[in-house]
Parts: structure tokens; C-alpha cells; sequence
């Protein structure tokens, strides 16, 4: 992410390359309660990304060393799916999704009511089944959704968006292309009812006003997604009644 | 323990969703006041009940409360007590005095060893989450016999019906004991085919996504 001088990301008509605003997501849809065994579920799309979270517990955290006194700890698994990019992925653990799953779950720890359940632990499965580009932010809206499937106790529904700078100009929700070529990614995970920041990374420069931009971009993102979540939540619950 | 569903007048709220002005209520379960405003922290039906609004959750799992009557499996043997799965965050501890046994000190692998599968009741949840459970009393002792199916704990009251209704209509329609606990555990025992009745009805209830659901099948499986 240094930006390559190159590699044209803007189409003379101001639009991106897939045809987008500056300020436009690609199409987000989310889906309740994809997985019969697991205590939540969900999956989101985002773009060309599939990410399909689980949740299990609260259940005795073991070993018993990784037990708090006080409150439960959140484990997140975050993992590609060998056949999710183009190239294969080796398959199991690596730095990537070891920094992923812990930025995770120290975010996660900050929205759920983790005083309510000490020394248990609620396990986070977030599995990328196709990555495009900001995969961690679909998986961390995937594990809210399942997180308030299973009926876990949160103070916000956080939605993960990013926005970045492509050719020097502020965009919402790069692609795989503008991720590669473009100069900033600004990922974060954003509680809208409270207008929280729970998780923030910065990949690339920003000046102030262009994080300020970018911010915006992100809140505006994340108001759009927490609709779809909501819905997507009483949608499951209505199809139970139907 | 209830789905908290039993009308459409009630509403169906998100984590974070604001439930309106605290003034003169007080909030319970699932609701955080900030503000002067009450917030939801689950996923469920918003309720008032005495000027408590409260938040039912749609799904949830197994919180012991004292006097709960549930189904544990051994995990943990000591010298002087056992440490039970009991399908909830926390495990359920057994001691040997409040086991139905006279155990000496270290024989307690002689009674219950990892794995044995009992009926027994919550004596007490300490303030830090200690599970104390308890074998004495009517009904408490070790499964030898019959099979376990889990079950959707937040499904449990339903499946059992307003004085154990539903239960009572699925032992005459399988023609098999059965028991189900408050931790979404269900027993049951009788012949081969009247075991494989309970199993096949237990499959199709276990998918449902809400109360008001599993009565609607119950309802047409049993009736």
C-alpha cells in the first residue's frame, strides 16, 4: 500500500472502476442462522467477499490458565479457506490471521458484556470462504451478527467497513484492485447506535482531513450495514413464525 | 425461563437499539440504562412487566440458577468431588457430601468416573459463578439406562407446556419415559421403537427457530 503512480483506479468520468461513487459500497446482504450446530451463525457478503461466522458458548474457558476472574475471554479463529483467492492459500494458521483473530477479539471483548460470564469463554469461528478485499471487516460484521444469533449480551452491533485513498482522493470500501494499488486502507469496526470506535487500523498515510473524510465515509457505511444486519436478525426470527 | 413470544404486540429488538425514556421504570434483564435511556443488549422481545422492561432473548444459552434441575456429565474426578459439564459457561461442581453415596476420601472414581452421565439438582451460584450441585433428593441419581438428546435450552419451557402439558402428550404418543432438565438435556428410555420415536420427534422439534414454532409442530406432531 504505497500506491503505485502507474495504475489508474479513477475512470475519466470521476467514477471507480467497477462503476462506483466515491462514497458508494458494494452491495452488502447478510444471512441469520446459516449453521444448525453452532449457538449463532451468520453469513455476509460484501462485495465478492463470503464470510461465514460461528459462535459457541459461553462455556468454561480451557486451559484453565486463559481464565479471568472477572470477566470471559473472547477466542476468535479467523481463517481463509484454501480456495478463497485465486492463488491457493496454505491451509491452517499464519501471521496474517493470527494479527486478524486478535485484533478481533480485543474489539469483540469491548461491545460484549464480558463481566457476565468470568472465567468462560465464548469461541468466535470466522471462516473467509472468498476474499476480495477487506475481509477482515465482513468477518468482524459476520461475528456480530452471529454474536446476537446466540443471544450474547452486547452494548452496539459493531460493523466493520473501511475506507482508504486512491489516486489521492478518499474512497468508501476499496476493492481487491484499489487495495493493491491504492495508497491507505482505514479499517474500523463502528458501534452506530453509540458512535463508538472499536477497532481502528491505518494502513498507508492520511492526512487529518482525509482521515476526517474517510471517518465519514466509514459511519455513513456502517448506518447503511446495521440496517441490513437488523433486518437480517428479525428476518430469521420471522421466518421461525411464519 | 420463558420465549417471552406469546403476543405481537410485543417488539422485537437488536443490541444497542434504544427502548425509550427510564423515567419511573427500572430496567432488568438485557436493558442498560444510559442516559436517561434504556439500551437492549440481546437480540429478543422487549417486555414490561411491573415498570420493568426487560429484553427476552430469542436464543440463548444455559444460565444455572439455583433449584435448576439438570443433566451433567463427569469431566473432572478429585478426590472429594466431581466437576460436571452442564451445559452452561460454567462447570457444575458436586462434592462428595451432597452425593447419595457414603464415598470415603479418594474413592470418589468408584461412584462417578469421567464420562458417567447424572440426574441432578443446582443447590447454589455463588456471586463468582460457582455451581454447587447436589445428588440428594428424589429423582437424583446416575443415568444407567435409556439415551440423552440436547436440546435448545430457551426451547426447554416450551417443549415442556404449561403444567408439563406437551411432555405429558409425547409420553402417551411415544409410550417412553421421558424427562427433559432445565439445561436443554432430555432423557429417555422404553423400547427400541418407542425410543426411536422420541428421537425422530426430537430431530424435527430441535430445528425450530422459536417458541411460537415448536408449539405450532408440537400441536400437529401430537395432537
Amino acid at each position: 500500500m504505497g500506491g503505485y503512480g502507474d495504475v489508474q483506479l479513477l475512470r475519466e468520468d470521476g467514477k471507480r472502476l467497477d462503476g462506483r461513487a466515491l462514497d458508494e459500497m458494494r452491495p452488502v446482504s447478510i444471512e441469520v442462522g446459516v449453521l444448525p450446530a453452532a449457538q449463532g451463525s451468520a453469513m455476509v457478503t460484501h462485495g465478492l467477499n463470503v464470510a461465514v461466522a460461528a459462535v459457541y458458548g459461553p462455556m468454561e474457558a480451557h486451559p484453565r490458565k486463559i481464565q479471568r476472574q472477572d470477566r470471559a475471554v473472547i477466542d476468535v479463529r479467523y481463517n481463509m479457506a484454501p480456495f478463497s483467492t485465486s492463488d491457493r492459500i496454505r491451509p491452517g494458521f499464519n501471521r496474517r490471521s493470527q494479527e486478524i483473530s486478535k485484533v478481533t477479539a480485543e474489539a469483540l471483548e469491548s461491545v460484549v458484556l464480558v463481566e457476565l460470564y468470568p472465567r468462560s469463554k465464548i469461541r468466535v469461528e470466522i471462516e473467509i470462504l472468498a476474499a476480495e478485499a477487506g475481509t477482515r471487516c465482513a468477518g468482524i460484521t459476520a461475528a456480530t451478527a452471529a454474536l446476537a444469533d446466540a443471544g450474547i449480551p452486547m452494548r452496539d452491533l459493531m460493523i466493520g467497513v473501511a475506507s482508504g485513498k486512491i489516486e489521492n482522493i478518499v474512497v468508501l470500501d476499496l476493492d481487491k484492485a484499489e487495495d493493491n494499488y491504492g495508497q491507505a486502507d482505514l479499517p474500523a469496526g463502528i458501534l452506530p447506535n453509540t458512535g463508538e470506535i472499536a477497532f481502528l487500523q491505518m494502513d498507508g498515510d492520511l492526512s487529518p482531513d482525509e482521515f476526517n473524510l474517510a471517518m465519514e465515509y466509514n459511519f455513513k457505511a456502517a448506518r447503511e450495514i446495521h440496517d441490513i444486519m437488523v433486518n437480517a436478525l428479525k428476518q430469521k426470527q420471522q421466518r421461525g413464525e411464519a | 425461563m420463558s420465549n417471552g413470544h406469546s403476543g405481537a404486540e410485543q417488539r422485537l429488538v437488536t443490541p444497542g437499539e434504544a427502548l425509550g425514556s427510564s423515567s419511573g421504570l427500572r430496567n432488568g434483564s438485557g436493558v442498560v440504562e444510559r442516559n436517561g435511556k434504556f439500551f437492549s443488549t440481546k437480540f429478543g422481545y422487549m417486555k414490561n412487566v411491573n415498570s420493568t422492561i426487560s429484553v427476552v432473548p430469542t436464543h440463548s444459552s444455559y444460565m444455572p440458577q439455583s433449584g435448576d434441575f439438570v443433566i451433567g456429565y463427569i469431566v473432572e474426578v478429585r478426590s472429594n468431588l466431581w466437576f460436571l459439564h452442564i451445559n452452561g459457561p460454567f462447570q457444575g461442581l458436586l462434592p462428595m457430601s451432597l452425593a447419595p453415596w457414603k464415598v470415603e476420601f479418594g474413592e470418589s472414581r468408584k461412584h462417578l468416573d469421567i464420562g458417567d452421565a447424572v440426574f441432578a439438582r443446582v443447590q447454589e451460584v455463588d456471586e463468582s459463578h460457582n455451581v454447587v450441585l447436589t445428588m440428594k433428593g428424589v429423582g437424583l441419581r446416575k443415568i444407567a439406562e435409556g439415551a440423552v438428546e440436547a436440546f435448545p435450552s430457551h426451547l426447554i419451557e416450551i417443549f415442556l407446556g404449561k403444567q408439563n402439558a406437551n411432555l405429558q402428550k409425547m409420553r402417551e404418543h411415544t409410550n417412553a419415559r421421558i424427562i427433559a432438565t432445565d439445561n436443554g438435556q432430555i432423557w429417555f428410555d422404553g423400547d427400541v421403537q418407542a425410543m426411536r420415536n422420541v428421537r425422530d420427534l426430537l430431530m424435527q422439534f430441535k430445528g425450530c427457530l422459536n417458541g411460537s414454532e415448536l408449539q405450532s409442530m408440537i400441536d400437529n406432531a401430537l395432537n
